[in-house]
């Protein structure tokens, strides 16, 4: 029995922790043995604390005992991206800097998790700061992707995806700027959702861009994410740009058949130069859910090209602000080769940071210093008004957008690592839904010729995250992509 | 073959980066605080020089008359009552600092 435990869904686990089948004792154990069997190959781990984590399990077995069960979440095993503060555990960002940081306090998120029951099993492996679209710049690190292990998982989240891909966790938290909860998720063949900005807070998140940064849900089914977004969603007043409103019913949404009717498809997403395989499978898509009832439409973001500019404008502008606090005064890591404060401050920075996260900090205070300031970051920031206004009309006319997640599937480990533009174009049709503040989902779509996964991204209107999760289940309920299993797996 | 070879979404024109903008790197992270090699400044230079052509692009859109934009959605004053809360305490806030004394981090030196 405890040998097929990792395969099941949290929905299927909730119900054997219901009826009593199994205790999350041994769930966790099984999941803590699948991680110590097959992490060696995948490195999807930082760091995890085995003692704790079946500590909270029996905590959870206690309060089902004497019928205080905490609901669906209570005793299920949640794998955790190394950037949110999970109090007691590390916090290193993937980061020299932060290699022996221990977090303070609890993220928001995770005082929602704890006091839903759930068990934290683990850190997960990313890109360094969240700053790659490929998690080998990571300081400790190469996390592969389990459906080949000589290609990267995606980025930045490329440890929660490769996890949940391999029945390490069955669901796991991360976050996205640009594209890192969803482009590792289509690249590792799984689901993963970038919440609306505003509906989850980011409350103990290390920080990369503040206006787009959202934590998210990765799972195998939308269910599953849908589960994990309803327990993690809600205003929270220590994030002033967390959004007061009521929490819809995410998981009820799934009884009803409200389904969106109009899905819009942007004529300069499916341009010629897309991976063949790729437009084939989202093509695929397409005419599924036009001969399911949906009314297809052509629709314009003519802003489009330059997301990626915009995006990468704005996110080092944030990121080099938001990083300037690691100075080597308050977090943990200081150079010993200081004779004064600003030795401290050139030299701690140095020796912690790697190279994509210097870059990113010198190329924001580039665009962010005098003289420079007005011709790229202003003039970004307008331009980003622009693909927001793109965004408002056509919703308008359509309900939902539909798109490639990422215009390639996993390409080999080493390939991108010295040529930045190549890796910043992996995120070209998920940066501009998070400039937009949009909600959107990856859910698999296909296989490639050589069998690796893509992607179909799904972006709603602002706060219709339902919306979304309720087309792509409509997918989900035809197909069986999200069955398969790694070969290694 | 490099990626960009492969993928011009959007009709993006890689193969124009031909003229990197020349940039003061010393400048640059000596603002930034982050000390480079010779090798690091020389290489970051001609990498930022190419990114920066590329980003150089948002230059055609016409804005007149555009607000910038910072955040997603519209966000004014986020205001809380004046009630005084639990406080995060001393030994938590302290816990991380990499040199410390009397519930005081030390650092080097700054006034002569």
């Amino acid at each position: 029995m405890s040998e097929e435990l990792f395969h099941k869904t949290v929905s299927e686990l909730s119900e054997m922790l219901k009826s009593k089948i199994i205790s999350s004792e041994e769930l966790t154990n099984a999941f803590i043995n699948r991680t110590k069997t097959l992490d060696v190959k995948i490195g999807a781990f930082l760091s995890y604390d085995e003692e704790k984590t079946i500590n909270q399990a029996k905590e959870s077995d206690k309060r089902r005992a004497r019928g205080l069960s905490l609901g669906d979440l209570d005793g299920i095993v949640i794998g955790v991206k190394d950037i949110i503060a999970e109090e007691g555990q590390p916090l290193t960002c993937a980061s020299r800097i932060l290699e022996s940081y221990i977090s303070p306090y609890d993220a928001g998120v995770i005082k929602k998790l704890k006091s839903c029951g759930a068990v934290l099993w683990g850190r997960l492996n990313l890109d360094e700061f969240a700053m790659g679209s490929s998690t080998e710049s990571s300081a400790f690190k190469t996390t592969r992707n389990p459906w080949n292990l000589d290609y990267v998982p995606g980025g930045s989240g490329g440890g929660s995806a490769a996890a949940v891909c391999s029945r390490e966790v069955p669901v796991a938290l991360g976050s996205d700027t640009g594209g890192s909860i969803r482009q590792p998720a289509s690249l590792c063949g799984i689901v993963g959702l970038k919440p609306s900005y505003g509906l989850v807070s980011r409350y103990g998140l290390a920080a990369l861009a503040s206006s787009t940064d959202q934590i998210g849900p990765t799972g195998r089914t939308i269910k599953d994410v849908a589960i994990l977004l309803q327990a993690i969603a809600g205003h929270d007043p220590r994030d002033s740009t967390s959004y007061q409103a009521d929490v819809p019913d995410y998981i009820g949404v799934f009884n009803g058949k409200n389904y969106p009717k109009v899905i819009g498809l942007p004529k300069e997403y499916f341009a010629d130069g897309i991976d063949k395989d790729v437009s084939n499978a989202v093509n695929k898509a397409v005419d599924f859910y036009s001969k399911s009832g949906f009314v297809m439409k052509e629709i314009s973001l003519p802003h489009s090209e330059y997301a990626i500019p915009v995006y990468y404008i704005i996110m080092t502008a944030e990121a080099s602000s938001n990083l300037a606090r690691f100075d080597g005064v308050r977090y943990t890591r200081r150079s010993k080769n200081t004779n004064n404060a600003m030795d401290m401050y050139f030299r701690s920075r140095e020796e912690g940071f790697g190279a994509e996260v210097k870059r990113r900090i010198l190329l924001g205070t580039y665009v962010l210093s005098s003289g420079h300031h007005n011709a790229y970051y202003v003039k970004a920031q307008k331009v980003r008004s622009k693909i927001r206004e793109d965004f408002l009309r056509a919703f308008e006319e359509v309900d939902v957008i539909l798109s490639p997640t990422s215009p390639s599937t996993a390409f080999p480990i080493g390939e991108k690592l010295d040529d930045p533009i190549s890796m910043y174009l992996a995120d070209i049709y998920t940066v501009s839904s998070s400039l937009a503040g949009l909600p959107a989902i990856s859910i698999p779509c296909g296989f490639s010729s050589s069998g690796l996964p893509i992607g179909l991204q799904l972006i709603g209107k602002p706060f219709h995250d339902a919306d979304i999760m309720l087309t792509a289940k409509k997918f989900e309920e035809n197909h069986d992509f999200a069955n398969r299993i790694p070969n290694m797996v | 073959m490099t990626f960009h070879d492969v993928f011009t979404p959007f009709g993006i024109e890689m193969n124009s980066m031909e003229q990197p903008i020349p940039i003061d790197i010393n400048l640059v992270s000596s603002l930034a605080r982050i000390e480079l090699t010779e090798e690091e400044s020389h290489k970051f230079a001609s990498q930022l020089g190419n990114i920066l052509e590329y980003l150089g692009q948002i230059k055609k859109v016409d804005v007149t008359d555009v607000e910038p934009m910072a955040h997603a959605f519209p966000i004014y004053n986020v205001w809380r009552d004046d009630v005084p809360g639990e406080n995060f305490p001393v030994n938590k806030v302290l816990m991380n600092a990499p040199e410390k004394f009397n519930d005081q981090i030390i650092v080097p030196k700054i006034i002569e």
